[in-house]
């Protein structure tokens, strides 16, 4: 990197506020994918205004941009792909103003996700959209990636509780969009840039809408012996016009990892258990908690456990929330997809996934959102073998695969970033792909921002099997 | 270089049919607009003759207007000339609906009305509860943007639309987003769709969420003696857990209007005919549920009503009104020949003032008016002149009053109503947005010879 473009960062943001030293940028090459890529420098703004002139010199210096809150995605979306400038949000997090009366907070980008709702916890409100890493991920991170959680199948994705936004785009123009009252004029620019992944703009200020607790909430942990029976019971719960404010699934494989760290209580010889969640008035959850409880048990569901306080259910959800940490105690490498199928497709999927993972002779574990259709199944491998690397990668493939074949997605919530893009072009055409690029345009015409996320790097469908590269088993850069 | 209209008429018949193109002058006054006729219009059967109609006519540099139910004609800015009206009727399919994943997909001039049908054979409904409902088509509905009195509850369009397929102004079949309920694969162009009036391609698909229907569904009317009673009732319900599914406060006019000729009663007095309107403002809120839940849903409401009267309506008194709170914009239209809307969207602890804002300019001119307010901070405020705007009208120095008085706040005010001929005397101010530079740079990228005629950025200009 041009070593004037170094001092002038550190002249704008101090030498505090830079970071250029190798063994300083080591922790700037991850995000919680398995991808990895250095960048030249670390910059830390404190304000929008340092934001929009750190723009300004990287656009001088055609240097590439890339916003960065917690580091906690799942697709490489905050990696430096092609080097140059990492944006980190880590000193812009404060709460700006919060709105009671008008159930809206202004915050920064770095506002940690689960700080918002604790903030505001003794108002009655709270930030609904809760990924599992709430505890890190930064708002800024949510609106870049329309991250979702558990409780989004009752309350939506982070888009739908995002108002407004102020962003500076690559050319270091500072604009607003959308507006804290609802339906501003003309297009909905706000809906467009939330999940735009980091490629339109940096996002410097967020209007999100706060939600208003629920009067109760029952968590109920049904056991099964089967798979199967988890999977129906889901089915059906749907069928019956019951949307739970949340239903988690974990296989036996994960059961038992989660258990050996969390200790919650799961009982370590089920082949599933679901974690559900209904919320609302009293007498709403109360009906709803028996209607599912009877549901579970018609399915064959072993025990049907209601967390009897606030403690147990706090104990629950801890440990589906810390699943992925489990798994990285037990195994040192793995690969999470993040598919989406539609949910009746449940059961079938598991069995093609059970197949897939008897075929390659992996572990593949499944934790995931079972209430709208999105898997995470985590595939276990060991890095060193050759072999077994690739036939991870190749079973990850033919889940996605079977995913797309069931008219579903190739991710829920985790985003594409530098880890899916080569699939793309399994769901969209060509001219879909080129009016996204345009899109993209309008925002960011160099490509300085973010460059080589979510659209394939070759073009041609013949080339989307390069194979992605695993922690750990890649050469280092 | 444009065509002559018979061979324009040959071109498009053979792309779609000779049978699928009208020429006739006295079929085509259906299709026009603003006193303008197109010189053809053209009922394509698919996707793929939709895009060759879209790359005919950028040859040829002829406009064109999609069109639906055209019930919106009298909606947003005046209607741009155009060649071509690109009538959706033909594309009226259910693609696919299923209802264990709550999705569903249809062609967008599929009549929303023949959709709630499909839907309720499996207790769902799409809370797309929409003005002109019996004749509105999806594509129109998605298209224009416009909001229903569910989405007190459930959100806008944008909350439940999962995916779209639509024609490009270059002609090509483009989709974004998909048919299952949580995805982040690419960008979510289909959100830029909704409420474009067209001006940046033909929707030709639309997937939705679909959502369980509810089994009984009742509502409280609640009177108040001022607007600022009513929305204090509005603040007490956004503080309690109740979660309604739709809340208007309308104002005296508005209720007289909406619930004096109801075949089933609703508890409300009109006032004597030719007398002002004395009738005090009213609250309806609505909910569903069991048994168990509607009891505590009308006990809380009661109690949250104050000093205000509150009557609870039975299911058939809910039904009806809800119709008629839904039709308002037409419903007050069709009240005055010169009638034109103001919308007013603000944050709610705003309602009030921004309320007793459009009285006061409105009281100015001695212009009757009606509104209807929405609890998430949607005004619609109805002046219903009893003659003709002129060059300087009533109308428009009441719209100007509320601008002076409002425009700084955060919202924005605009006119989506207004009688096609008499658009062109209200005045042009409408809030514009902060981002015009980014939206007219997205139409460009969209439609980049401008062959739809739709421009609702052309408010701005």
């Amino acid at each position: 990197m041009d070593s004037r473009l170094l001092d002038d960062l550190k002249q704008l943001l101090g030498q505090q506020g830079v970071l250029d030293k190798p063994e300083d940028l080591l922790l700037y090459e991850y995000d919680g994918s398995v991808e990895e890529a250095r960048p030249d420098c670390v910059v830390f703004p404190a304000r929008t205004a340092d934001v929009v002139k750190t723009v300004q010199l990287a656009a001088r210096h055609r240097v590439p941009l890339v916003g960065r809150g917690a580091g906690t995605g799942l697709s490489g979306g905050a990696l430096a792909r092609e080097g140059g400038i990492v944006i980190s949000f880590a000193r812009m997090n404060r709460i700006l103003q919060v709105d009671v009366e008008n159930q809206r907070a202004r915050v920064q980008p770095g506002v940690v996700n689960a700080d918002l709702s604790l903030a505001v916890r003794h108002t009655g409100l709270h930030f609904a959209p809760d990924p599992s890493s709430q505890k890190a991920c930064t708002i800024g991170g949510n609106v870049s990636e329309n991250s979702g959680g558990p409780h989004t199948l009752a309350y939506g994705v982070t888009t739908n509780h995002v108002l407004a936004l102020e962003v500076v785009l690559p050319a270091g123009e500072l604009v607003r969009l959308g507006s804290a009252a609802v339906d501003p004029p003309g297009y909905d620019l706000t809906g467009v840039f939330v999940g735009s992944e980091g490629t339109f703009g940096l996002v410097t200020e967020i209007t999100v809408r706060l939600t208003r607790l629920p009067e109760a909430a029952k968590t109920l942990l049904a056991v099964y012996d089967g798979v199967e029976d988890a999977t129906q019971t889901v089915c059906e719960i749907t069928a019956r016009g019951i949307t739970p404010a949340a239903c988690e699934m974990m296989d036996g494989w994960t059961i038992r990892a989660v258990e050996e760290y969390v200790h919650a209580g799961f009982p370590l010889d089920a082949a599933a258990v679901l974690l559900i969640e209904v919320d609302g008035l009293h007498e709403v959850v109360e009906a709803e908690a028996e209607a599912v409880a009877e549901v579970c048990e018609k399915h064959r569901a072993r025990s049907v456990r209601v967390a009897r306080d606030a403690a147990e259910r706090d104990l629950l959800w801890k440990g589906r929330k810390n699943a992925f940490g489990a798994v990285g105690r037990v195994s040192p490498s793995y690969y999470t997809q993040d598919g989406v199928i539609p949910r009746t497709k449940l059961p079938a999927t598991l069995r093609q996934i059970g197949e897939i993972s008897r075929k390659y002779n992996l572990a593949i574990g499944n934790v995931f959102h079972a209430g709208d259709g999105n898997l995470h199944p985590i595939i276990l491998f060991d890095q060193r073998n050759k072999r077994q690397f690739r036939d991870a990668v190749s079973a990850a493939d033919e889940i996605i695969e079977f995913c797309i074949s069931t008219g579903g997605s190739i991710t829920g919530e985790h985003g594409v970033g530098m880890e899916k893009d080569r699939l793309m072009p399994l769901l969209f055409s060509e001219a879909d792909l080129d009016l996204m690029k345009r899109v993209r345009g309008v925002f960011n015409p160099t490509g300085l921002l973010n460059p080589g996320k979510i659209f394939p790097v070759s073009k041609g469908c013949g080339e989307i099997y390069v194979r992605p590269q695993p922690a750990g088993a890649a050469p280092s850069k | 270089m444009s065509m002559a209209a018979a061979a324009i008429s040959e071109n498009l018949g053979a792309i779609v049919g000779p049978a699928q193109v009208i020429t006739n002058s006295q079929q085509l006054r259906a299709y026009g607009a603003g006193g303008r006729t197109p010189k053809a219009a053209i009922r394509p059967g698919s996707d793929q003759e939709v895009a060759e109609v879209v790359r005919f006519a950028r040859t040829e540099k002829l406009t064109l207007m999609p069109t639906g139910a055209r019930t919106k004609r009298d909606m947003n800015i005046p209607t741009a000339e155009f060649d071509l009206a690109l009538d959706m009727g033909r594309l009226d399919r259910v693609v696919a609906y299923d209802p264990g994943d709550l999705t569903l997909s249809v062609e967008a001039g599929l009549p929303l009305a023949s959709l709630a049908g499909v839907l309720a054979e499996h207790q769902q409904l799409l809370p797309l509860v929409v003005p002109f409902l019996n004749r509105a088509t999806v594509g129109g509905t998605v298209a224009s943007g416009v909001d229903s009195p569910l989405r007190q509850f459930y959100g806008t369009a944008r909350d439940y639309v999962l995916g779209m397929e639509f024609v490009t102004g270059d002609g090509r079949v483009v989709k974004s987003g998909g048919r299952v309920v949580k995805n982040v694969s690419g960008y979510d162009l289909h959100k830029l769709m909704i409420g474009s009036f067209g001006s940046l391609g033909v929707i030709t698909k639309v997937n939705f969420r679909t959502f369980p229907l509810w089994t009984s569904m009742r509502a409280l009317l609640a009177r108040f003696v001022s607007a600022r009673d009513a929305v204090e009732m509005r603040h007490r319900i956004a503080q309690s857990p109740l979660r309604p599914l739709t809340l208007e406060i309308l104002s005296p006019k508005a209720a007289e209007l909406l619930f004096r000729d109801l075949e089933v009663p609703v508890p409300f007095d009109p006032p004597p005919i030719g007398a002002p309107s004395k009738a005090p403002w009213a609250l309806l809120v609505s909910f569903a549920g069991t048994a168990r839940v509607l009891e505590r849903y009308e006990r809380d409401l009661r109690q949250l009503a104050g000093a205000g009267e509150a009557a609870v309506l039975d299911e058939s008194s809910t039904a009806a009104a809800l119709a008629r709170v839904r039709e308002f914009s037409p419903i007050a239209l069709e009240s005055s020949p010169f009638a034109v809307i103001i919308r007013m969207n603000v944050l709610p602890g705003e309602m009030a003032q921004a309320l007793d804002a459009a009285a006061l300019a409105a009281a100015r001119q001695e212009l009757p008016w009606a509104a209807m307010a929405r609890g998430v901070g949607v005004i619609d405020f109805a002046l219903l002149p009893g003659r003709p705007p002129g060059q300087r009208s009533t109308a428009g120095r009441v719209i100007e009053g509320v601008f002076e008085a409002f425009g700084h706040r955060e919202g924005s005010i605009t006119i989506p109503w207004c009688r096609e001929e008499y658009k062109e005397a209200m005045p042009a101010r409408r809030t514009p947005p902060h981002d015009l530079e980014q939206m007219r740079k997205i139409r460009e990228a969209f439609d980049p010879t401008k062959v739809f005629a739709p421009d609702p950025l052309q408010a701005w200009i």
